[in-house]
């Protein structure tokens, strides 16, 4: 699904030259759920950014779902990111003017899907969240994992190759966070493909696969045996 | 926000050359009560001897001086028309009171702009005929009359009947409306069957412009001073007072005051739209994250750039319609109010205001558009990084 060849990265901070990823060799299958672990400064988030075409690289390949990502400009970033990426981000990033249904509907507009079959297909996913009482509540009258849950069923909407989620927790307690989790798993079960960015051990242990990032290289990738978020919950 | 720049611009524009078109009114009204192509010529005493004849010797305009210009003078000539003014005590009944009666001819009525509001002017026929008609003031007719008509009375000025055919009115003011117009001929009649006139009014063709009036003002000098026997440079045989003259600098004037007026409108405009990039600038500013998300999630930098267009488009709309009829309401309600300080009827017209909002909202677009331009280039990570 993901793979990445030789990739380096490196940013211009005024006259020094940071070099963030050095190198980094990283293929994804379908149906797996990634951990992206490591210290802050060890270059995951960047890592994370590039897979999700939010960041360009400097040298190396990337190749998702088959498809080579290279020379981008913006209008065809814009468009493999809505076709190929949901984002879930630390925080929820939700557009606080628009309720929970117009939220999740934001994907499927950028498809041009017409507003009714929109609507359907949103109020459908935030269904499959819980939230389908709150469709029509504004992201300021939801608590935090509200959010992030309506967060989940918009990076869904688009129903796209690839989940990134970074820090999904980062900003829940650790309740809110099992049940975020215990829903990216289920997810993860249905057979999408999740990426996962955090420096918590108990959320890294819930996915298949752990990656250890540190000073841009990668010093450890092992596949783990998944903790069920459900047996905290 | 945005909105409260655009309508207070829009606002400031239409109060401002609204009142500038009020000053332009009373202006007009000041100066402009008469044709604005008309001569007058007055008669005077001579300051040179000339072809035998003294010093001090006084002029006298005739009827054949009217034939003769008519005649001569076609080219340049509008109409013409005499005017013998007189004082006369008019009596209606028991009211008796004192006017001046003019002796005109048909022409005088577009001269002086008479507005008939009752009956007739004098016509040519009433010249030829010598006819005892008279037509009165509006005020002659609220003084001797009351609330009457004067329509077909008799009045007695200076002890000869007339019947009154019309009523008139007149934007000159209050003494043009206490005026009486008879038939000149029927006051040389009275007079002792004389054929002498007091003055000439005469017009010409306005499309001779500025330049043409002046020479015609320069032959019918030159005539005038031959036909009296007057020394070709003596200057006071003969007057001519020339509106164009005045015109030419009234129009000047009221010239300079359009384009101040104008100035302003077009630097409040333009306050106006460097208020709504100003502003738009900021709210892109504001909204940097969301449209780091919206890019996150697929949003192409053109559906970026046409979302903020149609938003600040559709705030200047709104916030320039709500100008407009503010502005609008304003000078109505100013009215009259004003003018003391020389605003008459303020207003704008309808084209104008419709321009300057289409105007701002074209610029507040294109003002929205540069820093629209910008945030669609904005990286979606820069922007989501920005907390």
């Amino acid at each position: 699904m993901i793979v990445i060849k030789d990739l380096h990265k490196s940013y211009k901070m005024g006259s020094n030259v940071l070099h963030v990823l050095k190198g980094i060799n990283f293929n994804v299958e379908e149906g797996e759920m990634v951990a992206i672990m490591g210290s802050s400064g060890s270059g995951k988030s960047t890592l994370l950014n590039i897979v999700g075409m939010l960041d360009l690289l400097d040298t190396g390949s990337y190749t998702l779902d088959g498809v080579p990502i290279v020379n981008l400009n913006e209008t065809k970033a814009a468009k493999y990111r809505n076709k190929f990426l949901g984002f879930i981000f630390q925080s929820f990033n939700l557009i606080n003017y628009k309720t929970a249904l117009e939220n999740v509907a934001l994907p499927l507009y950028y498809q041009r899907v017409p507003k009714k079959e929109r609507d359907e297909k949103a109020m459908q996913y935030l269904t499959k969240v819980g939230l389908a009482n709150w469709a029509t509540h504004l992201p300021s009258e939801l608590s935090g994992g509200q959010k992030q849950r309506v967060a989940i069923a918009r990076a869904l909407a688009a129903q796209p190759k690839v989940l990134l989620a970074d820090e999904p927790t980062g900003a829940l307690d650790s309740t809110t966070s099992y049940e975020v989790m215990q829903l990216l798993q289920e997810i993860n079960d249905e057979g999408k493909t999740l990426l996962v960015v955090t420096h918590e051990e108990d959320i890294a242990k819930m996915c298949k696969r752990i990656v250890q990032l540190k000073d841009g290289v990668i010093i450890e990738d092992k596949k783990v045996n998944q903790v069920r978020a459900s047996e905290y919950v | 926000m945005s909105g409260f720049t655009i309508t207070l611009g829009l606002l400031i524009f239409i109060i401002l050359l609204g009142l500038g078109n009020g000053l332009k009114n009373s202006f007009n009204q000041f100066f402009m009560d008469d044709a604005t192509n008309t001569m007058f010529v007055f008669p005077g005493r001579t300051s040179m001897p000339y072809k035998g004849y003294n010093v001090n010797r006084t002029i006298q305009f005739k009827n054949d001086d009217l034939t003769d210009i008519k005649k001569n003078f076609p080219f340049y000539l509008e109409y013409i028309t005499p005017r013998i003014f007189r004082n006369g005590t008019v009596t209606f009944n028991n009211e008796s009171n004192s006017y001046s009666f003019v002796g005109v001819s048909p022409a005088h009525q577009i001269s002086e702009k008479t507005i008939m509001m009752r009956g007739r002017y004098i016509n040519d026929l009433d010249v030829k005929e010598k006819t005892k008609y008279a037509v009165v003031g509006r005020l002659v007719e609220k003084d001797l009359f009351k609330d009457k008509s004067a329509l077909g009375e008799h009045i007695i000025i200076n002890n000869t009947a007339y019947k009154v055919i019309g009523v008139f009115q007149d934007e000159g003011g209050d003494n043009e409306e206490r005026r009486i117009y008879v038939p000149y001929t029927t006051l040389q009649l009275i007079e002792k069957n004389t054929d002498d006139i007091n003055q000439i009014v005469l017009a010409y063709k306005p499309e001779l412009g500025y330049a043409g009036a002046m020479l015609f003002e320069e032959k019918l000098t030159k005539f005038l001073k031959e036909k009296h026997e007057i020394a070709p440079d003596d200057q006071s045989g003969v007057f001519i007072r020339n509106i164009a003259d005045n015109m030419n600098q009234n129009q000047q004037l009221s010239g300079v005051l359009t384009l101040i007026v104008t100035f302003v409108g077009i630097g409040t405009l333009i306050a106006g739209v460097i208020g709504i990039s100003n502003i738009m600038v900021f709210v892109i500013k504001e909204r940097t994250k969301e449209i780091g998300v919206r890019k996150a999630l697929g949003a192409t930098p053109f559906s970026i750039i046409t979302m903020i267009l149609q938003e600040s488009i559709f705030i200047t709309l709104i916030a320039g319609y709500v100008g407009l009829f503010l502005g609008v309401f304003v000078l109505k309600m100013i009215g009259d109010k004003l003018e003391d300080y020389f605003i008459l009827s303020p207003y704008i017209d309808l084209g104008t205001a419709i321009t300057a909002t289409i105007i701002l909202i074209l610029f507040g677009a294109l003002a929205g558009y540069v820093p629209a331009k910008r945030a669609a280039r904005i990286q979606p990570i820069v922007a989501l990084r920005d907390e």
